[in-house]
């Protein structure tokens, strides 16, 4: 069973890869020689391993919350948005008070990440537990409106004043002090503790959500609702509190970029995490450990990708394109996962076919 | 004209779960002009075996033969193909849609892309006149009831030119009269030289309707009779493997204050239209109350209201003298109701969840169950051991998936987990609806067990004989009135069946 399920999603992403090296042919590249620096790149130095990891650790914290909130049937999109309020917040709160000592600021800054991405997240939660909104809209919606807050705040009253004096114009926060800055776990790399934060919480959100009385009812509201109703259980309430938790997760995630990786707030900081962790809790079929090893592929396909970009020079929105592709695949693949009689089907129909030819 | 399939054999049919053998060696065949019955008690295998003939699942071994040819079925598609048709037990038809878009749902148009209902409303009128059934191919499914929604799943299926006809439990959730109608519509069909296998737990329908009958027992053929040549009693003989016990209780006379009473009630159905209209009721502690009706007078409403599940409009519900008429859910099952929901897959269990998780379902949080948040998985355990061999529930292990059990034995965890709970008042909304009679004995005994205990239990079920026996009284349900409450020593057949109706035994129709 489990083999197989590792067979269908490596079919997928071969699936997916293989259509993909249409696309880079169109755009008249090599795709052997693009697909080699896109798997072997991310492995082949350090710098690679440690950007993977960096790549990984935002994409497995909000594919955490993702989890939770898909958990509790709650087909969550707004992690980008949440991304971002959480990593806005944090970097204010951090510019706000930078005399205070880090044992207080740090803890402070955190919260106010996760704090602001949770309340983000429950907006939508709110809004479907209470007047039934579908989430999928207003979390999209969300995500528009963050963006467009986010950009306004770095652009104007959080902008660096540096970038005022001298007229660049560029739009992000000043650093923020360096009290509050995690620390690189390799020196000279950009990989830092929120690498193990989001170790540390994907275990715990695993033992939330299978050995507690929270995580139990969450799972009940998403796999049967009229039966959790029935129970007892408080449905509305539990919506909420799953895009609480799914927002406070992502909204950890843009801390820990800002704290960890570019010490301020700057444009295109969420780089589509919010997107890519929809994928790789799929791929990690909805399991808080089996999200860890699918955040780390993610992160070296979102880096490979970037590394082939570079190397063969193909345009981004083909790189986009091949992984709009992987997710294609992967969710179709799911079928195939839950109806294992299909293969029989395909192998039955093989074999006559091949029979008759015969 | 002729049917394509003169003589239909499944040989020796294997088919293995996960932890249980469902099909084993199985042959069964049938012919033209022919109605099968497959009798068996839950979890026999009745279903896989259909499933299989339907291509919705590949046995491990064994071959169907059609005219003595073997075919290969590995989808539901090839199956319609071959002419074999299946309704199943949940309606597979778009509420939305008409009753021409529903059977032309999936099938090619006349016109090409362009959808042509004309031909398709013709049709559906012809196939009804010859079966002397009629349905209105204009009107939207939602709008039909039960018995007319399976007579176009039939429709539909004949409609693809089905020889054979399989029906899965199909007079589980008909009125007794829709029930009678459809068993002239199936012996029309055979008589037009068509087959039908049929697969009921009531032996007097399988009596009624069949010409022979095969019994699973355990994945295994147990035994195959031509039906002249047998009686019920024998028929449950070769399902059980033992006589059914007979069964008799006293009814008693109650006195004194109701544990459970209702006043006045009046709520509202899922389109906002009264389904009570002023229900006055008690239940005493021990005492059965039978509440006996077509399904669709406000039985589903009731019990909703009292548990707490549907707004009450008007009126009250006391429990032990305490008012829950707007509590929540949580606060009424704190308060002492134990409830066995009609819809036991979606409602009463979840069906992805684990034996364990459901059991738990509405204690996870108490605690012995639970120090704080964290569930204490040894308590846990060893309680769902207990309830499992105290319930006989049969399950590979506690970690098998709910929705994998059989009907019976998904209600004998919800058994286990509404009596152990100690409730002071117990609902149970047709509680044997589509288990066998060894399970539905063992519902039974187990509601009046919980009387003897000093739970007030009130019984709601459309099978007379079901409330008869076990209530001591017996409220009667029409258009969300209570039309009369009677002792059950006064409550024969014709009088229950007259006030099921709506009228009065002196035979006048009781004005609205
Ligand atoms: N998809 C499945 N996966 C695992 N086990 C299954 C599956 N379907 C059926 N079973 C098992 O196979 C056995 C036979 O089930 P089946 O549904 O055929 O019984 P049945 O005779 O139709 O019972 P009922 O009268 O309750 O409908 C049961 O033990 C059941 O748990
Ligand atoms: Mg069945």
């Amino acid at each position: 069973m489990k083999g197989r399920t590792f067979f269908v999603l490596l079919a997928a992403l071969v699936g997916a890869l293989a259509i993909g090296a249409l696309f880079i042919l169109l755009a008249k590249s090599d795709p052997i020689r693009a697909y080699k620096v896109m798997l072997t790149g991310p492995f082949s130095s350090s710098f690679g391993f440690t950007e993977t990891l960096v790549r990984t650790t935002p994409l497995l914290l909000t594919g955490l919350g993702i989890i939770i909130s898909f958990r509790c049937g709650v087909l969550n999109i707004g992690g980008e948005g949440q991304i971002l309020i959480g990593a806005i917040a944090s970097a204010g709160v951090a510019l706000a008070m930078p005399n205070l000592p880090g044992v207080v600021l740090f803890p402070l800054v955190l919260l106010a990440g996760a704090l602001a991405g949770g309340l983000w997240g429950a907006i939508a939660g709110v809004l479907k537990a209470r007047l039934n909104v579908n989430e999928i809209l207003s979390t999209v919606m969300l995500n528009q409106i963050a963006a467009q807050l986010y950009l306004l705040l770095i652009r104007g009253i959080l902008i660096d004043p540096q970038e005022v004096t001298y007229g660049t114009g560029v739009p992000q926060t000043a650093l923020v002090t360096d009290v509050v800055w995690m620390t690189r776990l390799i020196p000279g790399s950009r990989l830092s503790t929120g690498f193990i934060l989001a170790i540390v919480l994907a275990i715990a959100v695993y033992y939330l959500l299978m050995h507690t009385t929270i995580g139990y009812r969450l799972r009940a509201v998403g796999a049967g609702p009229q039966a959790a109703r029935y129970a007892g259980i408080n449905v509305p309430f539990y919506m909420a509190l799953s895009m609480f938790l799914a927002g406070a997760l992502a909204g950890l995630a843009g801390t820990v970029e800002v704290l960890g990786v570019h010490h301020r707030a700057l444009e295109d900081i969420s780089a589509g995490y919010g997107f890519s962790a929809i994928v790789a809790a799929l791929f990690g079929r909805l399991h808080p450990i089996g999200i860890i090893p699918a955040s780390m592929l993610f992160g070296a396909l979102i880096l490979g990708a970037d590394m082939m970009q570079r190397a063969v020079s193909i345009p981004a929105a083909i790189v986009m394109v091949i992984q709009g592709f992987v997710i294609l695949f992967v969710v179709a693949s799911d079928v195939f996962i839950r109806r294992p009689e299909l293969f029989g089907q395909w192998k039955s129909k093989w074999s006559r076919r091949s029979g008759e030819v015969s | 004209m002729s049917a394509r399939i003169q003589k239909l054999e499944m040989r020796g049919i294997v088919k293995r779960f996960p932890g249980v053998l469902s099909n084993d060696h199985v042959n069964i065949e049938v012919s033209a002009g022919e109605v099968l019955a497959l009798l068996g008690e839950n979890g026999a295998g009745k279903t896989t075996l259909m499933n299989i003939l339907y291509g919705l699942y590949q046995a491990d071994a064994g071959e169907i033969l059609i005219n003595g040819e073997p075919v290969q079925i590995d989808s539901p598609r090839m199956a319609i193909d071959c002419g074999i048709g299946m309704v199943h037990q949940h309606f597979m038809l778009v509420p939305t849609l008409t009753v021409s878009e529903n059977v032309a749902l999936g099938l090619p148009s006349e016109k090409g892309a362009l959808l042509d209902l004309e031909p398709v409303s013709r049709r559906i009128v012809e196939i009804g006149a010859t079966y002397g059934v009629s349905v209105n191919p204009d009107a939207y499914v939602w709008q039909l009831s039960v018995g007319e929604q399976q007579r176009v799943e039939i429709i539909k299926a004949l409609y693809r030119g089905a020889d054979l006809l399989v029906m899965d439990e199909p007079t589980a959730v008909l009125t007794p009269q829709e029930a009678q109608d459809l068993i002239v519509l199936l012996r029309t069909m055979v008589a037009q030289g068509r087959s039908v296998i049929i697969i009921s737990h009531k032996l007097h329908e399988v009596m009624a309707v069949s010409d022979r009958v095969v019994v699973l027992r355990d994945g295994k053929k147990a035994g195959e009779v031509a039906t002249g040549d047998t009686n019920p009693e024998e028929l449950a003989r070769m399902m059980v493997g033992r006589d059914a016990r007979p069964f008799s209780r006293e009814a008693r006379q109650f006195d004194g204050d109701c544990v459970l009473c209702v006043e006045e009630l009046c709520v509202n159905n899922n389109m906002g239209t009264p389904a009570l209209r002023g229900i006055s009721l008690g239940v005493h502690p021990g005492e059965i109350l039978g509440i006996a009706g077509v399904s669709g007078n406000g039985q589903k409403e009731f019990a909703e209201a009292i548990s707490g599940l549907r707004t009450v409009e008007s009126g009250k519900v006391l429990l032990s003298g305490q008012e829950i008429t707007h509590c929540t859910p949580k606060q009424i099952i704190d308060k002492g109701l134990g409830f066995i929901p009609e819809d036991r897959l979606h409602v009463g269990t979840i069906p992805s969840f684990q034996i364990w998780e459901n059991l738990l379902l509405k204690d996870h949080a108490e605690k012995p169950f639970a120090r704080g948040v964290l569930l204490s998985e040894k308590t846990i355990r060893a309680h769902s051991e207990k309830l499992v061999a105290d319930y006989g529930i049969k399950t590979p292990d506690l970690e098998t998936q709910t929705g994998k059990l059989s009907g019976g034995n998904i209600q004998r965890l919800i058994l286990a987990r509404e009596i152990t709970r100690q409730p002071k008042v117990l609902v149970a909304a047709y509680p044997t609806r589509g288990l066998d009679i060894g399970a539905a004995e063992y519902v039974h005994e187990m509601l009046v067990q919980a009387s003897r205990e000093g739970m007030g239990v009130i019984l709601i079920s459309e099978e007379l004989d079901e409330v008869q026996k076990l209530s001591d009284r017996i409220a009667v349900f029409f258009d969300g009135r209570i039309m009369q409450v009677l002792p059950v020593a006064q409550a024969d057949e014709k009088t229950l069946g007259l006030l099921m109706a709506g009228l009065t035994p002196d035979n006048q129709a009781t004005a609205g």
